[in-house]
């Protein structure tokens, strides 16, 4: 079948197979090989990218129902030259040792500051009603969804600590 | 993955219609597409359901809300509306799963998600909800997660969600469409079946029926508390979850509302236990006769008997908490 997928502003017509996750299509189709296969099954993060600006799983959807959305993958996120303050921030607090869950906790961590600015609750939240302060407990509980085999979470919430402190 | 059709509905009574020729519905896919890599489940034809008009919430005439089947789970946590009136459902959904997959998963899948009983995602092994007839390997293997009540023979799975377990404390009701475009409403607990000697068979729904609406009646009032006791402090599964809407009038409970989580095939309520506390005065010993009416009939299997007793001190320490005074 036939999809129109707007990945990081440019259109690409992809053929493919019903089967073919958002994630293969990136890697295996495009050549995006920015945002990483880890288990698969939606449980370690390391596919994270961002739809319509918000962060999901690459592996658990399918090419064929994003015709039309604004995909976001950590090639847009910034380049080399041009390091989005997040990526900055994880490089300046070593954020990562061997580096392959890094794109996803940065696509993660991106779309994760802007639901915390839209006044989100999250699990440790103790009024729901209320727009909480991204304490550490805060910012833990909403990375759960990204995981490091090697364990670099203090610097990882270090970067998105003072990213979140510099934009609020 | 086995291969499949695909086919973007246009609208419920379309979607309804495929699915009645033998489609599976797929909107969020967080649940499905991780059993069809499995190949647990392996449909051979999906109809995407994502670009039907269900998103939105709406207030009801009787003071409650509509919600939308394809409103995601994240979008549902965060609505003010439903902040205000009912902070049970906010506090069960951000409980479960993460920010990632809370964001594609759907009101309506969340109910219909399935089991996460190792070995119904477990080709190799028995399951008689995957493979009728073939056996149960949960049964004197391990069994954790599985159920203490409402279980049978063939099956002591529990239903994984959390979300499911607050909208049956607040009597949640969902609005269904047929095949044949014609639409009913059934209260949530009747959405689910027992698994009895056919535990394939997880709901009521009739073949491409279609869940539209979930209906949360008018707020009422008392304090909501949702605790979950689990593995780990987040991103994992309920061992037992307590979901509770309880007031205080004058010394005595005015209001009772009680659901569980982890602990059936099903979200779990008894009116009964509700029944008994209205009118009593709170004390370690009526949550001790309250805790005995719900695990009467409980039975362990062994790796999860430890539930038994956990969920009696979680409700305990969810009555507790919702009955003590507000200067302690």
């Amino acid at each position: 079948m036939q999809t129109k997928l707007t990945i990081n502003g440019n259109e690409h017509d992809l053929e493919h197979d019903t089967r073919t996750t958002l994630l293969d299509a990136l890697r295996n189709h495009l050549g995006l090989s920015g945002t990483k296969k880890g288990c698969d099954h939606g449980q370690c993060g390391a596919c994270t990218i961002l739809i319509n600006g918000r962060r999901i799983n690459a592996c658990l959807t399918l090419a064929c129902m994003h015709d039309g959305d604004e995909i976001t993958t950590i090639e847009g996120i910034g380049t080399p030259d041009n390091l989005s303050p997040m990526q900055a921030a994880f490089v300046q607090h070593d954020g990562f040792q061997c580096g392959y869950c890094t794109p996803g906790q940065i696509c993660s961590a991106t779309a994760m500051l802007e639901e915390a600015r839209m006044g989100w609750p999250s699990h440790v939240t103790d009024d729901v009603t209320s727009a909480p302060d991204l304490t550490d407990t805060e910012i833990s509980e909403r990375m759960s969804g990204n995981l490091c085999r090697c364990s670099a979470y203090p610097n990882i919430v270090d970067a998105i600590r003072q990213v979140s402190e510099k934009t609020t | 993955m086995r291969p499949f059709d695909y086919t973007r509905a246009q609208d419920s009574a379309e979607a309804a219609r495929i699915a009645g020729q033998g489609a599976t519905f797929i909107a969020g896919g967080t649940n499905l597409l991780d059993l069809m890599k499995l190949e647990v489940m392996t449909p051979d034809h999906l109809v995407d359901i994502t670009h039907l008009d269900l998103n939105e919430i709406t207030q009801t005439e009787a003071g409650g809300l509509r919600i939308g089947a394809l409103v995601t789970n994240s979008d549902l946590a965060a609505d003010m509306a439903v902040r205000r009136g009912w902070p049970l459902l906010p506090k069960a959904l951000l409980s479960g799963a993460t920010g990632q997959l809370r964001n594609k998963a759907t009101t309506g899948g969340n109910l219909l998600q399935r089991t996460r009983c190792y070995y119904f995602y477990d080709p190799d092994m028995p399951c008689n909800k995957r493979e009728p007839g073939s056996g149960c390997a949960a049964m004197g293997g391990m069994n954790r997660l599985h159920a203490i009540l409402g279980a049978s023979d063939a099956c002591i799975a529990t239903h994984p969600s959390d979300m499911a377990v607050a909208l049956r404390a607040l009597g949640a009701h969902v609005d269904l469409m047929a095949e044949d475009g014609s639409t009913r409403t059934l209260p949530l607990g009747d959405l689910y079946r027992l698994p009895g000697d056919t535990p394939e068979v997880e709901t009521n729904l009739k073949p491409g029926e279609l869940i539209t609406h979930v209906v949360l009646p008018a707020p009422v009032h008392g304090r909501q508390i949702y605790r979950k006791v689990r593995d780990r402090a987040s991103y994992a599964f309920a061992l037992v979850s307590v979901a509770a809407v309880i007031d205080v009038e004058s010394g005595v409970i005015s209001q009772a509302k009680l659901a569980f989580g982890g602990i059936a095939p099903m979200p779990w309520r008894m009116t009964e236990i509700e029944d008994f506390l209205i009118g009593k005065a709170p004390s370690e010993d009526l949550w001790e006769e309250a805790a005995d009416l719900l695990l009467s009939d409980a039975r362990g299997q062994g790796s999860n008997d430890f539930k038994i007793p956990l969920a009696r001190r979680t409700l305990a320490a969810v009555l507790n908490e919702a009955t003590r005074g507000d200067d302690q």
